[in-house]
C-alpha cells in the first residue's frame, strides 16, 4: 500500500526540436488507498500516462514516486504494481491457475504460498471452479476476473487498470463496475483506472483526472468535476447531454462564455425566448433542442411536462445559482 | 449446388479409386519386386504377385548381404545416418530460426532492418547457387564424411525464420507487456510464452524440415564418399551400377521402400498437428 505521486510528468517521442510532446507535465498526488480514474477522449494521452506509471513507457521528464521510492527508471516488475489490460492479456496456453501464479513463480515465491494466494484470490473473485481451465474456455467476464486475480495475487502497492471494461457488454460492464468497487473496498489498494467512459469514471472514482490533448484539465472528486468544471473542455466532456456553452447569452459578459447544464434550465412563461428544433424522448425525461439567437442549446425536461411543438417558441429560465462562467479565450473557469 | 445422386457418388468414387490406383501401383510393384529374387524380377513378364523371398531380401538389404555390382553397404546403417542427419537438421533449423525470429521481432539493435532483409534475400537463392563455395568451406574445415558436414550447411533457414517472424508479429503486444509486469526477462518470456505459443508452427515445420532433411540428395552426394556415411537416398543411387550391369533390383526396391517409410510415418503421426499449424490461429 502506498501513495502515488506524479510530478510534472512529461512524455516526448523523438529527441531534439522535432520531438513530439504528447504529455505536457501532469501533477497529481494520489493518496494511499485512493481510487483515481483518468478519463478523457481517445488520443488524450491517458493510456500513455498509465503506461508510464506501469513502466511500459519511458518517462521523458518529471518524477514518479510510488510510496517513498522514485521509480522512474525501474522495470515494471520492480515497481510493485499490477496491471489489468484491456484485452486481459492472459497467457492462452496456461491454465487460469498458472496465469495467476506466473508472476509469483518468477519471483520464486514458495509453492504452498502461491497455492494459498491464488486460492484466496479465486475465492474473492468466485473463480474457484475455473482454475484448471484455460482462458479460451471462459467467457469475457470470467477472463476479466482472471486478469484481476492475476493482479491481486501479486499483492501490489498500486493497481493499474487500462480500460478493463471496454470489451464487456453493457450489462456485464455495470456488474463488473460494482465488483471492482467492492474489491477496492475490501483490499484498499491504491488504484489508477483509465477509461474513456464518463459514466464509469463518475461511478468508480473517488477522485478523477480529466485529460485533454496531453494536459490535465482537472483533478477532483466527481462532484467537483460535475458541479464546478475547471474548463470548457471538462464542462462539455462530463455530463450527457453536455453543458450548454453560450457565447452570446442574454445578460452575458463580453469575453466570457456562459455555461449552463440542460437540467438547470426551467421551461417557464417568461425568460429566454427559444425556437424549438427537435425533441427527443429518453423515457423518464425529454431533451428539447432549441435555438437561442444563433446558438443551439439543450434543455432537459421531465417526461410529464409534455412535448413542445417543433417550431414553436418557448421560454426558459436558467437557475441563477447554477451558472458557470468561462474565459472565452483560455476556456478557464472565471 | 452439388446434387446428391447415386450415379454422381459412384462416379466420384470411381475417379478417386482410379487416382489411388495410379499412385499406389508403382508402390505395389516396388513391394512385389522386393519379395522376389533378383533373377525372378528380370523375367518377362515380371511377376505381379508377392513372392517368397521377402525375409531374405530385407535381411540382405538391411545388413548388407547383396552381391550386385553396385554398392552393397548395409541399409540399416544408412537409415541411421539419414535419421541422425534429418533430426539434426530439423531441430537445428527450428532452434536457430526461433531465436533469430525472436531477435528480429522483439529487440531493437543497429542494422536490424538490414539483417532481416539479408535473411529474407537468401530465400530467393536456391541452395545450388552457393553449393560451390559451401563445399569449399566444408572441405577446408575437414568436415567431409562427417555428420557435421552433412547437417551444418543445411541448418540455416530463411523460410523458417520468416515463418516464425510472421507468427511472432501476430502475438499481441499486451502479452509481452503482461509478461514484463510479471517480471519475466526476455529469455524467460521466450521459453515460457513464445515457444509454447508457437508449438503448432513448430510441429508443422518439424514435418516439412524432417522430410527436407531426409530427402537431401545433392549435398550428401558431394560431401560423402565413404559407405559409412551414406544417407539412404544416396545409398539407393550408389547401388545402381551404370550400364547393363545386373543390378539387384529386389534390394534396390526394398531400400526404396525402407527410405520412404520414416517420412511417411512422420506425416501420418504428425498430420493432425501439421494441419493445425498451418490453419490454426490459437492465441
Amino acid at each position: 500500500m502506498a501513495s502515488l505521486s506524479l510530478r510534472n510528468i512529461v512524455k516526448r517521442y523523438g529527441i531534439g526540436p522535432k520531438a513530439n510532446q504528447v504529455i505536457h507535465g501532469v501533477n497529481a498526488e494520489i493518496q494511499d488507498g485512493e481510487f483515481v480514474v483518468i478519463v478523457g477522449p481517445s488520443g488524450c494521452g491517458k493510456s500513455t500516462l498509465l503506461r508510464m506509471v506501469a513502466g511500459l513507457e519511458e518517462i521523458s521528464g518529471g518524477e514518479l514516486r510510488i510510496g517513498d521510492r522514485v521509480v522512474n527508471n525501474l522495470e515494471p516488475a520492480q515497481r510493485d504494481i499490477a496491471m489489468v489490460f484491456q484485452n486481459y492479456a492472459l497467457y492462452p496456453h496456461m491454465t487460469n491457475f498458472d496465469n495467476m501464479a506466473y508472476g509469483l513463480k518468477i519471483a520464486k515465491v514458495p509453492k504452498e504460498e502461491i497455492r494459498a494466494r491464488v486460492d484466496k484470490a479465486a475465492k474473492i473473485l468466485e473463480l474457484g471452479h475455473l482454475l484448471e481451465r484455460k482462458p479460451r474456455e471462459l467467457s469475457g467476464g470470467q477472463r476479466q476476473r482472471v486478469a484481476m486475480g492475476r493482479a491481486i495475487v501479486r499483492q501490489p502497492k498500486v493497481f493499474l487498470f487500462d480500460e478493463p471494461l471496454s470489451n464487456l457488454d453493457a450489462k456485464l460492464r455495470a456488474q463488473t463496475r460494482l465488483e471492482i468497487q467492492k474489491l477496492h473496498r475490501e483490499l484498499g489498494i491504491t488504484s489508477l483506472f483509465v477509461t474513456h467512459d464518463q459514466v464509469e469514471a463518475m461511478t468508480l472514482a473517488e477522485r478523477m483526472i480529466v485529460m485533454n490533448a496531453g494536459n490535465m484539465e482537472q483533478f477532483g472528486t466527481p462532484e467537483e468535476v460535475y458541479s464546478r468544471p475547471a474548463t470548457t473542455f471538462v464542462a462539455s466532456f462530463i455530463g450527457s447531454p453536455p453543458m450548454n456553452l453560450l457565447k452570446n447569452a442574454p445578460g452575458g459578459r463580453p469575453g466570457s462564455i456562459l455555461g449552463i447544464r440542460p437540467e438547470h434550465l426551467d421551461v417557464r412563461d417568461s425568460g429566454w425566448a427559444l425556437q424549438v428544433e427537435t425533441v427527443e424522448l429518453l423515457g423518464a425525461e425529454r431533451l428539447v433542442h432549441a435555438r437561442l439567437g444563433d446558438e443551439m442549446l439543450i434543455i432537459r425536461t421531465h417526461e410529464d411536462q409534455g412535448a413542445p411543438a417543433i417550431g414553436s417558441t418557448i421560454h426558459a429560465q436558467p437557475r441563477e445559482d447554477r451558472l458557470h462562467w468561462f474565459n472565452a479565450e483560455t476556456g478557464q473557469r472565471q | 449446388m452439388v446434387e446428391r445422386s447415386p450415379y454422381l457418388t459412384l462416379l466420384s468414387h470411381l475417379i478417386m479409386v482410379l487416382g489411388v490406383l495410379i499412385v499406389g501401383f508403382p508402390l505395389y510393384l516396388a513391394f512385389v519386386a522386393s519379395t522376389h529374387t533378383a533373377q525372378d524380377i528380370v523375367q518377362v513378364p515380371m511377376p505381379l504377385l508377392p513372392g517368397s523371398n521377402f525375409w531374405q531380401t530385407y535381411h540382405d538389404t538391411l545388413f548388407g548381404g547383396g552381391t550386385g555390382p553396385g554398392s552393397s553397404a548395409p541399409v540399416a546403417r544408412m537409415m541411421w545416418v539419414s535419421l541422425v542427419t534429418a533430426l539434426v537438421i530439423t531441430f537445428g533449423k527450428i532452434a536457430i530460426s526461433l531465436l533469430s525470429a525472436f531477435a528480429i521481432v522483439y529487440f531493437r539493435f543497429p542494422f536490424k532492418g538490414i539483417c532481416f532483409w539479408l535473411i529474407f534475400i537468401t530465400l530467393m537463392l536456391p541452395v545450388e547457387v552457393r553449393i560451390g563455395p559451401t563445399y569449399q568451406v566444408v572441405s577446408d574445415l575437414g568436415m567431409l564424411n562427417t555428420y557435421a558436414g552433412l547437417t551444418i550447411p543445411l541448418i540455416a533457414s530463411a523460410t523458417a525464420t520468416f515463418l516464425f517472424r510472421q507468427f511472432f508479429l501476430t502475438v499481441p503486444d499486451e502479452l509481452v507487456e503482461a509478461a514484463r509486469v510479471d517480471g519475466a526477462g526476455p529469455m524467460r518470456f521466450f521459453k515460457d510464452i513464445l515457444v509454447p505459443l508457437s508449438r503448432t508452427s513448430i510441429a508443422a515445420l518439424f514435418v516439412i524440415q524432417f522430410i527436407y532433411g531426409w530427402n537431401q540428395y545433392l549435398w550428401p552426394l558431394l560431401v560423402t564418399t565413404s559407405e559409412e556415411m551414406y544417407p539412404v537416398v544416396i545409398g539407393i543411387k550408389r547401388m545402381i551400377a551404370g550400364g547393363d550391369a545386373g543390378n539387384e533390383w529386389n534390394i534396390v526396391m526394398a531400400t526404396a521402400l525402407l527410405a520412404m517409410l520414416p517420412p511417411a510415418l512422420v506425416v501420418i503421426f504428425m498430420q493432425r498437428w501439421f494441419v493445425k499449424g498451418l490453419v490454426d490461429t490459437e492465441k
